[in-house]
């Protein structure tokens, strides 16, 4: 077993070796530009990129046209947001996200917002699904688009897509989702999902990055988006720019490999995942599970070790790469959204941790990492003056904290 | 983010990591932060009778910064006087664990924790009866 161990795959993932080999040859002999439609170079390129878009298609149960190929999951979410809002202006101008969106669709929504659409951030039920109750009444006559995560970045959590797109269906109102944590890692399917947009990405998919693709609703109904980049017409004029083709390979090849080995390897990483949380669990007291554990990727757990700041814990596990909900990871002091969002308290979120585990991580890694875990949350414990005063039996919530300068 | 060694070295290896018996009438106590904030720390000074700090606990939860913060102003706080003790100041905590900017605050607090320490023990010796902590 080699240190240090990767554990946080819903960041990015490695590039599985398959892809790699599948990749290489469209970085020198088959270097056609896809577009060229009158030599060899060309028609070569064009014919990788459609067999491509047939594997994510196959992937996802689209078909081959509605995939359209961008520079990542970012891209597509704002494709399919800013060029939905710009082409159904006429109909209407409000659109519906959830708070626990990722930045990708917030500051995209935020973006509308200043140029005259207003936006419905729904807030989540505590165990990070969406209400669907209060998704139909969030749906007024205005109302052109809902877009929601079908998987969360962060705590995992598999929204109840197929009826929110049977909602929206219901409303008339177009249904885009983000699927980067989603697709590859569980069975997604645009029809029975009633999804019009999806966004994805290869690198979480065990692909390259800077390649990503929208899948856009051809028929009943039929999505039209307005295009955000200019140019060439390509990708039937809805994202103009010569094609990646040895990153599209990548993608696609990528897909076609989570097709195949999807069953088996989604049953293996639940296996890896409920053994980590199994040790946790039994060797750590007041340790909290973020998100239901009832609709999630295989793959994710995300926990709060009370009293022990998450930054720190990182620090102790410095071997292991995880990542954070507290403030301290980042500039901006502010714990994470997603957490808030579900109702988690600041303290709590704090003390977070996401363990994101994937195709290469092994049943020994799994041991090495809870035991390294366990080891460093008792040492921060004895640390913690927030634990000796839950031992005491000091009610932390009633403490009046001095949070301000006393001097 | 890359933490500088003394950082390293006191999260590591944290200096007099503990408690003293809060209701000793040399002993003060401070408690500053909210764990909403995601840092508190407690820091104690036990003074004896010349006025000279003979023994400085902590305890912190917050990030590896917050913890060698506090670490090293136990370690400074040992054998100065109370009111040389109130001369410590953040900013050459900063210097000598060479905190990033967005880590400032750690060393804010251990000087509020220094001076809570050291006005909770001052409280004590002005009155009688011993003072209410900061815990309720």
């Amino acid at each position: 077993m080699k240190t240090p161990i990767y554990f946080d795959n819903h960041a990015t993932t490695p590039l599985d070796p398959r892809v790699l080999q599948a990749m290489l040859p469209y970085f020198t002999e088959k270097f056609g530009n896809a577009a060229s439609r009158n030599h060899a170079f060309g028609w070569e390129s064009e014919k990788a990129v459609d067999n491509a878009r047939k594997q994510i298609a196959d992937l996802i149960g689209a078909t081959s046209k509605e995939i359209i190929f961008t520079s990542g999951a970012t891209e597509s979410n704002n494709l399919a947001i800013k060029g939905v809002a710009e082409m159904y202006a006429e109909k209407g101008n409000h659109i519906i996200a959830p708070a626990t969106e990722h930045k990708a669709v917030l500051d995209t929504c935020k973006k509308l917002e200043k140029h005259g659409c207003r936006v419905t951030y729904l807030p989540l039920k505590s165990d990070g699904l969406v209400d669907l109750d209060m998704l139909r009444d969030a749906i007024t006559d205005k109302t052109i688009l809902v877009s929601i995560m079908y998987a969360n970045n962060e705590i995992g959590v598999i929204q109840p897509v197929a009826e929110i797109g049977k909602i929206c269906k219901e409303k008339g109102v177009l249904f885009h989702t983000d699927g980067v944590q989603a697709v590859g890692k569980v069975p997604v399917n645009v029809v029975k999902d009633n999804i019009d947009m999806m966004s994805m990405t290869g690198h979480k998919i065990y692909g390259p990055k800077g390649v990503g693709a929208l899948y856009v609703r051809r028929k009943s109904p039929r999505v039209q988006i307005t295009a955000q980049m200019d140019g060439g017409g390509h990708e039937r004029g809805m994202r103009s720019g010569t094609l990646n083709t040895p990153g599209i390979v990548g993608f696609g090849e990528a897909a076609a490999i989570c097709y195949r080995e999807m069953p088996e390897e989604s049953r293996r990483l639940a296996h890896l995942r409920d053994k980590l949380r199994n040790k946790l669990e039994s060797e750590l007291d007041e340790v909290f599970i973020n998100g239901t554990m009832v609709r999630r990727l295989p793959n994710n757990l995300n926990m709060s070790f009370a009293y022990v700041e998450g930054e720190s814990l990182l620090m102790g596990i410095n071997d292991i790469a995880v990542s954070s909900g507290s403030a301290c990871t980042s500039a901006t002091l502010e714990p994470s959204y997603v957490l808030k969002a579900l109702g988690v308290g600041d303290d709590l979120a704090h003390t977070s941790i996401r363990f994101g585990l994937g195709r290469f991580n092994t049943e020994e890694e799994v041991d090495y990492v809870a035991g390294r875990v366990i080891e460093v949350v008792r040492k921060l414990r004895d640390l913690s003056p927030l634990y000796e005063m839950a031992k005491e039996g000091v009610d932390l919530s009633k403490v009046s904290w001095v949070a301000e300068p006393v001097h | 983010m890359a933490y500088s060694d003394k950082v390293l070295d006191h999260y590591n290896n944290p200096r007099n990591v503990g408690s003293l018996d809060k209701n000793d009438p040399n002993v003060g106590t401070g408690m500053v932060g909210a764990p909403e904030c995601g840092d508190v720390m407690k820091l104690q000074v036990q003074v004896d009778e010349r006025g000279v700090i003979a023994d400085a606990k902590f305890k912190t939860f917050g990030c590896g910064s917050a913890i060698a913060s506090s670490s090293l102003a136990t370690e400074w706080l040992k054998g100065k006087t109370v009111d040389e003790a109130l001369q410590i100041k953040n900013t050459q905590i900063v210097n000598e664990l060479s905190l990033p900017p967005v880590k400032i605050h750690c060393s804010v607090l251990a000087e509020d924790a220094i001076k809570a320490a050291i006005s909770d023990y001052k409280k004590k010796k002005e009155s009688s009866k011993p003072v209410a902590q900061t815990v309720a």
